[in-house]
């Protein structure tokens, strides 16, 4: 099946990145089985950074993960840039990641056996819409603005947990997507490296007019978004 | 190079002892599968050629008679019904020469001698010894066996060809009677005795053979056998041997004589080959189940070891397509190393085994392990082990494309 995403169009900041809902998940089997989100509404505009907030359990994550196209939602609608996905296949929805979305997650999951620079040429190269000599001038460009320009041929494992996760930011940032998803992005890094990070995130975003959605705990991170959404027992309060 | 392929290879030499591994035990599977092969066909292969080389691919024997009976029609007429009821075999051929000029018309043949056979009783100044004289004419005989190439003694068949009275003995008879080139030997058949002399000496590599064997000019066996006329046999050489049963079949409507290709006279050595094959086809088999296995473990173990870059990837927009190539070229990355490694391993085994000395001289002769060089023993060892460490391989890498990133990111990937 081929599905045509059309490119990310060009940043306008304001315009509807994301929305979404009465979303529902369910998760678990039989006498296991929870209802994690219970009808989830939400809109996310380019230029703006958004941060959800609540409890361990709320399903934050989960939301995060449908959002993103992870996850599949067992009730309720997506739309990505306008283009419905709640029912979409996986091929679309893997399409639509690779073309609109950038992930970072709390682990940064680099791939350790890949440099820095490789890490971030990844999406570009399954996306195939630069030259390599393009793609390595940009995964050079990002390495640059996090910081990183003296470190691209390091190995995942020669990097220090604030970098990786600098690196994580590059590499969501690749495809210039139109939505930048973030899961604690912080959560495992010092309180200088979380500063640094959030403020590389969203000065990156903001320049490139992405919506940037981002879960944490950190209520100083929060505090400094455009918009907080509080979540609880599965719907935002 | 494109991404999975690039992706494959750093997952692989990441985990260098597991692919290793791997990578043994597919050269172990793809090298012993070469040498059992090689060293199974080698002496079959052999036996084959020693066979066809003394005998030729087919014979011409008995001359087939269908019976009838009959029976008188119902009337009283006196009218007579005959029915087919069944095939007289008659002893040789009685016009050879018919038979000879027919066989030539067919395409496959690339020569036809009459054979005539007859036992006889040889002495030599040592002793006395039963033997079975074979006449023929050289010229003819020549296009139907090796006979020339395997005359061991000085001269060839020159000396054989000089005289009527000169005589080619198999070198286990001449052992036995304690017999050299030129000496004289007295042949008793029908209650005559002629003078001969040994005029070559050959080892045909089979020693049932060389143990009985005495060729004679056809015109002189056919004197002291008492057969003016007739032959007991006429052998036949193709250019294509491996269709002697087609072409049996073919001469046997056509000529009304019974003819035996060579995979039907000596159909109980062959079945002792095939059921060897077979064996050592189980053996080659288990060698690369072993290496599939390996490959198999190998991905398994990488596959879940990998979870969170398949999550990663799927995130970045890989597809479940993707990342199966990504296992597969891993598998096929370690195969075709395997392959390359494992056809010098067992071009390199079969080499050292085809030194081994190994004195044989009963089925047929030789001194030290025979084996056989055939492109194809590499083709199938490399056949084999693709399919089955690529059907192996399958199974990982269509586990890792099922993988939900959504569960693998929550940690309740399966």
């Amino acid at each position: 099946m081929s599905t045509v995403v059309p490119p990310a169009s060009a940043p306008r900041v304001g315009d509807l990145a994301l929305r979404c809902n009465g979303l529902q998940r369910y998760l678990g089997h039989g006498e296991g089985r929870v209802h994690v989100l219970k009808g989830v509404s939400f809109e996310a505009r380019r230029g703006q950074v958004y941060a959800i907030v609540g409890p361990s359990g709320c399903g934050k994550s989960t939301l995060l993960y449908l959002l993103g196209l992870l996850d599949q939602p067992d009730g309720g609608e997506i739309e990505i840039n306008g283009q419905p996905m709640s029912n979409s296949d996986d091929f679309a929805r893997t399409a639509a990641r690779g073309a609109h979305i950038g992930f970072v997650f709390q682990f940064h999951f680099l791939m350790l056996e890949f440099t820095a620079l490789e890490n971030v040429m990844m999406p570009m190269r399954k996306l195939g819409r630069l030259t390599p000599a393009e793609m390595e001038a940009r995964a050079r460009s990002l390495l640059d603005s996090v910081g990183l320009g003296a470190k691209t041929h390091r190995l995942g494992t020669q990097l220090s947990g604030g970098e990786q996760q600098r690196v994580a930011v590059a590499r969501a940032l690749a495809n210039q997507p139109s939505i930048i998803l973030a899961d604690e992005p912080t959560g495992n890094l010092d309180v200088k490296n979380s500063a640094l990070v959030f403020d590389l995130l969203t000065r990156l975003a903001k320049d490139n007019g992405q919506a940037v959605i981002l879960v944490t705990h950190n209520p100083e991170i929060a505090q400094r978004c455009d918009v907080t959404r509080p979540m609880r027992d599965g719907l935002f309060v | 190079m494109s991404p999975n392929l690039r992706i494959a290879f750093r997952f692989l030499t990441a985990k260098k002892r597991a692919m290793l591994m791997s990578l043994s035990c597919t050269v172990l599977g793809v090298g012993l599968f070469i040498v059992t092969q090689a060293t199974t066909s080698g002496f079959e292969e052999f036996f084959v050629r020693t066979l066809l080389g003394t005998d030729g691919a087919m014979r011409i024997e008995d001359r087939k008679q269908s019976t009838l009976q009959s029976m008188e029609a119902a009337g009283g007429t006196g009218a007579h019904i005959l029915q087919r009821e069944g095939v007289k075999y008659i002893e040789g051929v009685e016009e050879p020469q018919l038979i000879k000029d027919a066989v030539r018309n067919f395409a496959n043949v690339r020569g036809v001698s009459a054979v005539l056979r007859g036992n006889v009783q040889v002495t030599s100044p040592f002793k006395t010894e039963d033997a079975q004289i074979f006449g023929i004419k050289l010229d003819e005989h020549r296009l139907v066996s090796e006979l020339e190439r395997k005359i061991t003694t000085p001269g060839g068949l020159g000396k054989f060809l000089e005289s009527t009275s000169a005589v080619l003995m198999g070198r286990v008879l001449a052992d036995r009677l304690q017999l050299s080139v030129n000496d004289s030997i007295s042949v008793s058949a029908r209650g005559e005795t002629r003078r001969y002399h040994v005029a070559g000496i050959y080892e045909s590599g089979s020693r049932d053979i060389d143990k009985t064997r005495i060729y004679l000019d056809l015109g002189e066996a056919r004197s002291l056998l008492r057969r003016p006329t007739g032959a007991t046999f006429v052998q036949i050489s193709l250019h294509e041997p491996n269709r002697a049963r087609q072409d049996a079949a073919h001469m046997e409507d056509v000529l009304g004589h019974s003819v035996r290709p060579w995979q039907e006279r000596e159909k109980e050595w062959l079945s002792v080959f095939r059921a060897l094959r077979v064996s050592s086809a189980i053996t080659v088999t288990v060698f690369t189940l072993i290496a599939s296995l390996a490959m198999f473990n190998t991905l398994a173990m990488i596959v879940l070891e990998k979870t969170k870059d398949i999550a990663i990837l799927r995130s970045m927009g890989y597809e479940r397509r993707d990342i199966t190539q990504i296992f597969l070229w891993q598998a096929a990355i370690v195969l075709a190393i395997g392959a390359l490694l494992g056809g010098l391993f067992g071009a390199t085994v079969t080499w050292g085994v085809s030194m081994v000395p190994l004195p044989i001289n009963t089925l047929f002769k030789t001194q030290t392990f025979i084996v056989s060089w055939s492109v194809w023993h590499y083709v199938q060892a490399i056949a084999t082990a693709v399919v089955m460490v690529m059907v192996a391989s399958l199974v990982p890498a269509r586990r890792a494309a099922r993988l939900e990133p959504g569960d693998i990111v929550r940690g309740t990937a399966q």
